[in-house]
């Protein structure tokens, strides 16, 4: 492209964001959108209507798990034949317990997470128009959409949703005669991850470009928010994982549909011996935990991000370590791509693959120890503002130890044989994975939300949604590690098969309460969201003093993001309480010739003629700089 | 109120796409390998695994026409970026007419596989990847002639040049991108034949 240099205006197909006087509709505004911005609130609502669907069907499950010998009539009001004299059918059971599954690690905390905030503030904090194929991106929500409606339809066919977990394992999944979920529901959840991962390439491929391509003047990789860095290297996670999730997916539908034997082999079903033989069902689990695994961190990561930028500016605190911020996150993304055999440990696998893996799971600490330190270090005398958002951020935290410590005992391949598939691996997968990943998401709604809709939600709610949720999710998780311990596996319909199991029954009883009632949590969070879009009070330009791009933009959104020029960036994003300025946060597009009175010298990353400048400065004004090394 | 959207802005659309593009190629390699790690796992598995066949000679001349028409959606290109649309145009429909004829030739191979007993549904699944190696890459040589077609009818003088010499230089990364995963996946099969 090094010849064409023709100057010509108004080019492109979306030339549209230059234009102030757009005409839009309804249609290309709502709907249709190509504007990053209404974008990322249409996949961040369609991922709270999705927790919400997931998450009462959590609920229905643990009624089953707390009372299975009692009789709930509304249950078969509105589910019919699957709850017949209301008690919830076993193969509905495991229906339930896939499709939750799905829906929050895939339609939840993938693609509402990631798509809602990479969309939101890819271009906002760097600086861009928009994205670099506006297209492109209008595209990926509407493939996530049709996932979701597909995944959904699931519920209306005469057999079921699918519900052979949700890692699908051949060959439960792959025989449709096997259970009633593995038929039409199973295609259907097959269709509709196949969209969903469509949607998921669309989109990765265009928050990397953004990232790598459209960075505003001033933007070095190196000042970039530690949001940016998070969604971006999440989004590279997610382009090498998902397309081998694609090729699992391929062959499992051609050992359904086909009769060939990838997967199959050696099965009587029925009495009746299959014709399948030499299929490894082993393949099946390496192809789908290659993504499995990284997908775990495709959920983190973005959460991790958020609550670096909103504990950084509610510390009114740099983030501790910057640097080792970034060097631990890439150090994830890496390390996420050779762990996936820790899952695999009691399948059959090689006891030395088993230490491979063991080794490798077990460094992954390293780097997430080093996030967490570098957390409680930038609270750590912080001047803490406990704004709702903050409060989840400190959840996130405190998640991410309890959850991470109990990650030691499941790498470890001997202790695995025990607890592998108890309640013990839902506790932790539920504490570090869910609930750490769901409050970085809420961290980032009530602290993103004035960007997105103009209005701030209210406050108290917020405090009531933020207790409800973090001590109910201690009470539902907490106890299941005790559960595992015992041995009680997971998945399991009814607790009173089992002598040993029985005991545990009061406990679900418990679990099933706290769960209840963290679900009215969430009420409150819904009704203040979407009251909050209409009522809420106005938001000003930059609520929080926070030094990032997005705040510099007006309230009042407009296709391009700002008006005139987009600003040029001049120092890193978390210049907070910086020793001799004047107020206790400096907006990344202030030049340091601005604040002659707070610059320190490695703030000039070596320029000798910017540092002669405030030298002389300095020497005029009378003022000794102590420069520690 | 907004400032008129300048020529740097514009180049750097076209850069980011072009990138956007690289990044696809690496998404669509990726499928690939996860299948020839399948493959290799799966015939690691016993003895009775593997090919256990020698491809079809058609393969040599299906690659033969898919190099041929990388020489051509280059000469496409070269005419493009002069500005002869005549000239691109004629060695567009070289390439498609090429595109077509691989087409052709990969469905003789896998006749021709299936004739020697090496079916799709197979218990020696090492063979039904074949097919599936082959029928992905056919599913990307299809969009690959979409997007080729889109150049050719999109090749007009009433565009500015910029606009069709980019159409050019993308289509022109994703054929020849075609044609080394097809020359990666045929010497993949052909060391473990």
């Amino acid at each position: 492209m090094s010849s064409t240099a023709i100057p010509y205006a108004g080019a492109g197909d979306h030339g549209h964001d230059a234009h102030g006087h757009h005409h839009e509709t309804f249609l290309t505004k709502y709907i249709f959108s190509q504007d990053h911005k209404m974008i990322a609130k249409q996949f961040l609502i369609t991922g709270i209507i999705m927790a919400f669907f997931a998450m009462f069907l959590s609920i229905l499950f643990r009624i089953q798990l707390a009372w299975p010998e009692k009789d709930f009539p509304i249950l078969e009001v509105f589910l019919g034949k699957w709850a017949e004299g209301g008690r919830i059918r076993p193969d509905f059971f495991l229906s339930l317990v896939t499709i939750h599954g799905t829906i929050m690690v895939f339609f939840v905390l993938t693609a509402g997470l990631s798509g809602t905030f990479s969309n939101l503030l890819i271009p906002l904090q760097l600086g861009a128009r928009d994205m670099a194929s506006p297209f492109m991106n209008m595209l990926s929500y509407w493939f996530f959409f049709s996932a979701c409606v597909v995944m959904i339809s699931s519920f209306f066919v005469e057999s079921g949703p699918a519900s052979a977990g949700w890692t699908i394992y051949p060959p439960l999944s792959a025989l449709p005669q096997a259970i009633p979920g593995s038929g039409t529901g199973m295609s259907l959840w097959l269709a509709s991850m196949v969209l969903f991962i469509a949607s998921q390439v669309m989109g990765g491929i265009n928050y990397i470009s953004t990232v790598l391509n459209m960075r505003t003047k001033g933007m070095s990789l190196w000042r970039m928010p530690l949001t940016i860095w998070a969604v971006f290297l999440t989004a590279i996670v997610g382009l090498l994982s998902f397309p081998v999730l694609v090729s699992a997916v391929v062959l499992l539908i051609f050992d359904r549909s086909m009769g060939t034997s990838f997967y199959l082999s050696d099965i009587i079903i029925g009495g009746k011996i299959l014709p399948n033989e030499g299929g490894s069902p082993i393949l099946f689990q390496h192809l789908f935990w290659f993504l499995g695994h990284p997908e775990v961190y495709i959920v983190l990561m973005p959460a991790l991000g958020l609550t670096s930028e909103v504990i950084a500016t509610n510390s009114r605190k740099p983030i501790f370590g910057y640097h080792a911020m970034v060097y631990s996150l890439i150090g994830i993304t890496v390390l996420s791509f050779i762990v996936w055999g820790h899952h695999m440990f009691v399948t059959g696998m090689n006891p030395f693959l088993g230490g491979v893996f063991m080794i490798t799971t077990l460094i992954i600490a390293v780097p997430s120890a080093v996030k967490t330190f570098n957390y409680l270090a930038t609270l750590w005398r912080g001047n803490l503002k406990f704004t709702p958002a903050m409060l989840f951020a400190i959840g996130l935290v405190s998640f991410f130890i309890s959850g991470g410590l109990t990650g030691i005992f499941l790498g470890n391949s001997a202790l695995d044989i025990n607890l592998h598939d108890t309640y013990f691996v839902v506790a932790h997968f539920h504490l570090v994975m869910g609930s750490a990943s769901i409050c970085g998401m809420l961290c980032g709604v009530y602290h993103w939300y004035p960007k997105m809709f103009g209005r701030m939600m209210n406050d108290k709610l917020g405090y009531l949604h933020f207790w409800m949720t973090f001590i109910g999710a201690y009470l539902v998780f907490f106890p299941m590690h005790f559960m595992g311990i015992d041995g009680v596996p997971r998945r399991y319909y009814s607790f009173t098969n089992f002598p040993f199991m029985q005991e545990w029954l009061t406990v679900n009883v418990f679990i099933t309460w706290a769960a209840i009632i963290a679900g009215f949590g969430q009420i409150a969070f819904l009704f203040n969201f979407f009251y909050s879009i209409w009522f809420g009070k106005k938001a000003t330009q930059n609520p929080w003093n926070s030094n990032t791009l997005e705040w510099t933009t007006p309230v009042e959104h407009l296709h391009g993001n700002w008006p005139g020029e987009i600003p040029t960036v001049y120092r890193w994003p978390y210049d907070y309480s910086k020793p001799g300025h004047d107020e206790d946060f400096i907006p990344q597009t202030t030049p340091f010739s601005e604040t002659m009175t707070s610059n320190l010298p490695h703030d000039f990353e070596g320029d000798a003629v910017a540092e002669q400048i405030q030298r002389e400065w300095d020497k005029e004004h009378g003022i000794e700089r102590v420069v520690h090394h | 109120m907004v400032q008129p959207k300048d020529s740097y802005d514009y180049l750097a659309t076209l850069k980011a796409k072009k990138f956007s593009l690289y990044v696809f190629l690496v998404v669509s390699f990726m499928l690939f390998a996860a299948w020839s790690s399948g493959f290799i796992v799966y015939t690691a598995g016993g003895e009775d695994k593997g090919l256990k066949t020698l491809l079809p000679h058609t393969f040599i001349f299906s690659t033969l026409s898919i190099l041929l028409s990388s020489a051509t959606i280059h000469l496409s290109y070269s005419a493009a970026k002069i500005g002869n649309l005549a000239k691109q145009k004629l060695w567009l429909v070289m390439t498609i007419l090429l595109g077509a004829l691989f087409f052709v030739l990969q469905y003789n191979a896998w006749m021709e596989l299936a004739r020697s007993g090496v079916m799709f549904i197979n218990n020696n699944a090492s063979q039904s990847f074949i097919y599936v190696f082959v029928w992905a890459h056919q599913a990307h040589i299809f969009a690959g002639v979409i997007v080729l077609l889109n150049a050719l009818f999109k090749a007009n003088n009433k565009q500015p040049l910029i606009k069709n010499r980019f159409r050019m230089e993308l289509a022109s990364v994703f054929w020849h991108f075609l044609d080394i995963l097809w020359i990666y996946i045929y010497v993949f099969l052909l060391l473990n034949q």
